[in-house]
């Protein structure tokens, strides 16, 4: 169970400006284990900087981040990766060098067998083996990066997984693969909790919880069917560009 | 054998060359300056040089799959070791020549050995080239390495050469020179890490003489402390060719890194093109290995590994 506690988190309006902005503002929120909780609110709304708290890439400015019984305010991220929090970054870094292989070992903290590499991989939709040996560097697209971000969550298997738009920067069809990827995280969650910081309404569909975040506090929470009318999607199926267009189903394989 | 190995020469020969005893196939073995042991091939015929210090190895036309090792180890401070190695590599090969030198100094006195090697390629030919340098030691005396490489590539012949230098190397100046004919192709792998105040210069001189001939120049290093490194590429294309040099360099601390690819094109049909780019370990690098539990030190260690491996 992760607990935050009258979270604050300000800056500088202005680099070397005593007045400060607040992006947390004294911010309390519960977060059940087995659960499936989507983050939503509007641009500027504080969502990526509360992963950022949870994870420990921000340290708060005030209140206290309570992991499972452990106050994990003040400990590193290292310290809270071994905890079993893990982060999927919106916009993950890349590695001269790296292979996709040895990210994922990273990630699980011991070597891995080529079959399980590709059953991880396979699950966000890069099939071929040949993945394995490629590098995670800029040859990558910004899909694919995306998808190895999701793929190395998988190998690392953490007790609360937070990630930040996974969606972002993911083509429509990508997208579709990854609702499903999504949606079999939360099948087979078995007591782990599930984070997401996402604007879709497809992901948001699948919460358990919603919490809508504006201004740096929580607004509301809810499950889907109170909160969803509110959030805004009304005009479903209006939008040509929620279906997948055929070029992207032609150039890729939608089946693994 | 003319030098019997202590464990410091068996540690050096298996970091440079990964070696451990006496290797199967044709060898050289050199410490100090004097033959430690040599061994000759069905194939491969090495002999001592008449005119320098040094062996000619000949690779007979049409052998495959044969390896050659030939690594160097310097142990004796105060000494200048200059050897002059040459391989004569027929048509149709296919082989692996490794070399390297390891230099272990516990004197205030500098060692230094100086390699040039030689290498024709015949038509068709495949060579893959290791060399590894690396250098050891408590004393405070330099270790220097200053190699020289020039490699003719005949026709539709194919080198791969992979020079590595990661630690103990105070000093060096590495001059590379290439010659490729129509149809030839040449890569270059180059990997270097410099730390405390050592120097380091890579010179290159790639020369793409016969049409459809192509070099691949990838040069990837990390500068630590107060360490400096200078790299000048040159590939000069004169007939239908295609050179790519790629230089990437991670600097840390207060280290210098200097990089000036050059391209030279003497026909309208060279497909020339240089890039470099000298950064520091970008932050969301780290960050991200340690959201994955490795700790800063561990997280840049990783990076720094893959970025030289």
């Amino acid at each position: 169970m992760l607990e935050l506690k009258n979270l604050v988190f300000e800056v500088p309006v202005a680099e070397g400006s005593k007045e400060t902005k607040r992006i947390i503002d004294n911010l309390s929120l519960t977060i059940d284990d087995d659960k499936f909780t989507v983050i939503t609110g509007p641009n500027g709304g504080g969502k990526s900087t509360l992963a950022k708290l949870i994870m420990g890439i921000e340290t708060p400015t005030g209140g206290q981040i309570i992991f499972n019984g452990t106050d994990i305010t003040d400990l590193s991220i290292p310290e809270r990766a071994k905890l079993g929090i893990g982060y999927g970054f919106q916009q993950p870094a890349r590695f001269k060098g790296m292979k996709v292989k040895k990210l994922l070992e990273i990630a699980a903290g011991r070597r891995l067998p080529m079959f399980a590499c590709n059953e991880y991989l396979s699950k966000v939709g890069l099939c071929s083996a040949g993945w394995l040996t490629r590098e995670v560097d800029k040859s990558l697209s910004g899909g694919e990066v995306k998808r190895i971000e999701i793929a190395t969550m998988l190998a690392r298997d953490p007790k609360l997984a937070i990630y930040d738009e996974p969606e972002a920067g993911i083509d429509l069809w990508s997208f579709d693969r990854l609702t499903e990827t999504f949606r079999d995280i939360h099948e087979a969650r078995g007591g782990r909790s599930i984070v997401i910081i996402s604007h879709q309404e497809r992901i948001i569909q699948l919460a358990d919880d919603i919490v809508l975040l504006a201004n740096g506090q929580v607004e509301k929470v809810g499950i889907p069917d109170e909160l969803l009318p509110e959030l805004g999607f009304t005009a479903k199926g209006a939008c040509a560009l929620t279906e997948p267009t055929e070029l992207h189903l032609t150039e890729i394989p939608t089946t693994c | 054998m003319a030098v019997d190995l202590s464990p410091i020469d068996e540690g050096l020969l298996a970091e440079i060359a990964n070696i451990h005893g006496m290797p199967k196939g044709a060898f050289n073995i050199r410490k100090d300056g004097q033959l430690v042991e040599r061994h000759s091939s069905a194939n491969i015929e090495i002999a001592t040089k008449t005119d320098n210090p040094g062996i000619d190895i000949t690779i007979a036309p049409g052998t495959k799959g044969e390896t050659v090792f030939i690594p160097v180890i310097v142990t004796q401070s105060g000494l200048k070791d200059v050897v002059y190695n040459t391989f004569h590599i027929g048509d149709d090969c296919d082989v692996t020549i490794i070399a390297g030198c390891g230099i272990h100094n516990s004197s205030h006195q500098a060692s230094e050995h100086d390699g040039i090697h030689t290498f024709y390629l015949g038509k068709n030919s495949r060579v893959k080239y290791v060399e590894k340098h690396y250098g050891e030691g408590e004393g405070t005396g330099e270790r220097i390495l200053n190699p020289v490489t020039n490699v003719v590539l005949g026709e539709n012949s194919y080198c791969e050469m992979e020079m590595v230098q990661l630690r103990g190397v105070t000093s060096t100046v590495r001059d590379t020179n290439a010659e490729l004919q129509a149809g030839a192709k040449l890569v270059l792998i180059e990997k270097l890490l410099t730390h405390d105040s050592q120097k380091a210069t890579s010179n290159m001189k790639v020369e793409l003489k016969g049409d459809d001939s192509s070099v691949q120049v990838i040069s990837r290093s990390v500068a630590q402390d107060d360490s400096y490194q200078v790299f000048n590429p040159l590939v000069i294309g004169e007939a239908k060719c295609r050179g790519h040099v790629q230089c990437d360099a991670i600097i840390m601390g207060n280290a210098k890194v200097k990089a000036i690819p050059g391209i030279e094109a003497a026909s309208e049909d060279a497909q020339l093109i240089h890039e470099a780019a000298i950064g520091k370990i970008a932050g969301d690098q780290i960050v991200k290995l340690m959201t994955l539990g490795l700790t800063e030190e561990e997280a840049e260690k990783e990076i720094l590994d893959d970025f030289l491996n």
